[in-house]
């Protein structure tokens, strides 16, 4: 046979190999969360927080972590979309090509998006010693809000430097400035890569279990205000998983069960919303 | 002529960096007539659109020198306000790009940023502007979907009609007609011709054809100097100059 034949055929089921190994990945993960997670997994786990003694085998839920993990992760996102978006429509629309600022920005967010989680919680945590503050829920958003600031800046970035330059022609053309271009023409056509942005970064900040161990605490309580305490679930899923009690070990997984299925349904909602809004864009 | 025309330039001159791509235009663009650039690609003709309406203000490493006028004010000097002399000169680009928005939204963007925020006003003025694009007919029963749903000739005439309803006085078009079926360039062509009675009108191409069909006026740009420049018949049949005429019979591009 032909050697270049034989080299096409070759690559071909490589990537194919490839490809398989990413999806068996994903179910392997999915299948044990599942496997081990769904028995445990009852109604008391989703609707109550821990009562005494949860921990050694006793009655009560996660609901703490649940919505611990919920504002954190929503208030995060929030929090972190408001400060990049000024930043990367900046960068893309008034600064100038090529200009130091942009680079440095740019920059920037790769040096941010390479730092370790762990390192963002102990800087918070000396943050707030240094400012007096207690491990609070406000404490835990801010520091996940720059945990997924890169990931979400750079995201967008992508997105909009994707999009069409002759749109804006068209609407400076049409007598608009720089700011109703960038709010009514540029945003609505990256709307779909702005909510995938989002996604991915609500996800990257709610599995995120280093930087809020020193910053959020844990609270059997649900957080009343915003400086009171947080619980987590990947918190929740460590603390749990290290109990020698197999049935405790259990919610643990099913404690991964409920996080991950949240990052699903956010998924979702977030794609249902994008579709509403984004009919209109330019394919 | 015995009035001022809309646009006058003096001693024009552009540089990117140091490219030198417009040099020392002198022209005056007849009012309510079609002037028609033509010149090989790359020779400047669409820079020199990118001046009037100062788009070329997003180019960076531009440099202008010499004087625009337009209803005799410099729209170089540092007082001018961009957004109105934007208004002033439409543009209608080689290939239409409707904004991400609907249909009416589109025609009511610019009227928008302009203050009008009336619905009653907006519904006219969107009604108005698609007639006179002959796309209402067409549109009326779905205003509210997509204008990216439209075809391509459709969303060229959704251009016009969005550019018109700014109500400039010069309309301008980079090769219009490029990205279009026949059809539809005919049509864009006969609109123009008809737009002429209200408006001046500078088209750029390299068709030569289409300078036949809807010139009053020619101009001939050559690697950035502008070689000629007069009525139609003469310019396109009996051109004064060499290079002139050497393009035209296609000895040259």
């Amino acid at each position: 046979m032909n050697f270049r034949i034989i080299e096409e055929k070759f690559f071909e089921i490589l990537m194919i190999v490839s490809s398989v190994i990413i999806c068996g990945v994903l179910v392997l993960i999915l299948g044990t969360i599942i496997v081990k997670g769904l028995p445990s997994i009852n109604l008391e786990m989703i609707t109550q927080v821990p009562k005494g003694g949860y921990y050694l085998g006793g009655e009560g839920g996660v609901l703490n972590a649940i919505l611990g993990s919920l504002y954190l992760g929503i208030g995060a996102v929030i929090l972190s979309v408001a400060v990049s978006l000024p930043v990367v429509l900046y960068i893309n629309i008034y600064a100038k090509k090529n200009s130091f600022i942009l680079n440095f920005t740019r920059f920037c967010f790769d040096v941010l998006w390479g730092v370790p989680a762990i390192v963002y919680g102990a800087f918070g945590f000396a943050l707030m010693l240094f400012l007096g503050m207690r491990p609070s829920l406000l404490a835990g958003i801010i520091i996940i809000a720059i945990v997924i600031l890169p990931i979400l800046s750079r995201s967008i970035d992508e997105v909009i430097k994707n999009v069409p330059p002759e749109l804006s022609i068209a609407s400076y053309t049409l007598g608009a400035n720089k700011l109703e271009t960038a709010v009514k023409v540029i945003l609505k056509q990256s709307l779909p890569g702005i909510c995938t942005a989002v996604i991915i970064a609500f996800g990257r900040g709610i599995g995120n279990a280093a930087a809020v161990l020193f910053t959020a605490g844990f609270t059997d309580n649900i957080p009343q205000s915003l400086t009171s305490p947080a619980a987590t679930l990947p918190l929740a899923i460590f603390f749990q998983y290290h109990s020698p009690l197999e049935q405790v070990k259990e919610r643990a997984y099913a404690a991964a069960f409920i996080l991950t299925a949240m990052i699903l349904i956010i998924n979702i909602l977030v794609r249902l919303i994008n579709k509403i809004f984004s009919k209109n864009i330019l394919k | 002529m015995e009035y001022e025309p809309h646009i006058k330039t003096n001693n024009l001159n552009v540089y990117y960096e140091d490219h030198h791509v417009l040099k020392n235009i002198t022209l005056a663009i007849p009012d309510k007539k079609i002037t028609v650039i033509i010149g090989p690609s790359g020779c400047g003709k669409s820079t020199l659109l990118k001046v009037f309406n100062r788009l070329i203000d997003l180019d960076e490493g531009v440099k202008v020198s010499g004087e625009v006028l337009v209803d005799n004010e410099n729209i170089f000097a540092k007082s001018i306000d961009i957004s109105r002399i934007r208004k002033k000169m439409g543009l209608l680009l080689q290939k239409p790009f409707p904004l991400p928005m609907s249909i009416f939204d589109n025609v009511a963007y610019g009227p928008r940023i302009h203050g009008i925020k009336n619905r009653r006003e907006l519904r006219k003025i969107v009604r108005k502007y698609l007639q006179a694009v002959n796309l209402w007919q067409e549109v009326k029963n779905r205003l509210r979907t997509p204008a990216s749903k439209l075809s391509l000739g459709q969303q060229q005439r959704l251009c016009m009609a969005r550019g018109l309803a700014v109500e400039p006085e010069i309309i301008m078009g980079d090769e219009p007609t490029a990205s279009l079926d026949p059809l539809s360039s005919k049509f864009i062509e006969t609109k123009l011709i008809e737009l002429k009675k209200d408006y001046s009108i500078i088209v750029v191409t390299h068709g030569l054809r289409q300078a036949r069909r809807i010139a009053d006026y020619v101009g001939f740009i050559y690697l950035g100097e502008l070689v000629e420049f007069g009525p139609a018949s003469q310019v396109l049949e009996n051109p004064r100059e060499e290079l002139t005429q050497k393009y035209i019979q296609g000895i040259i591009s």
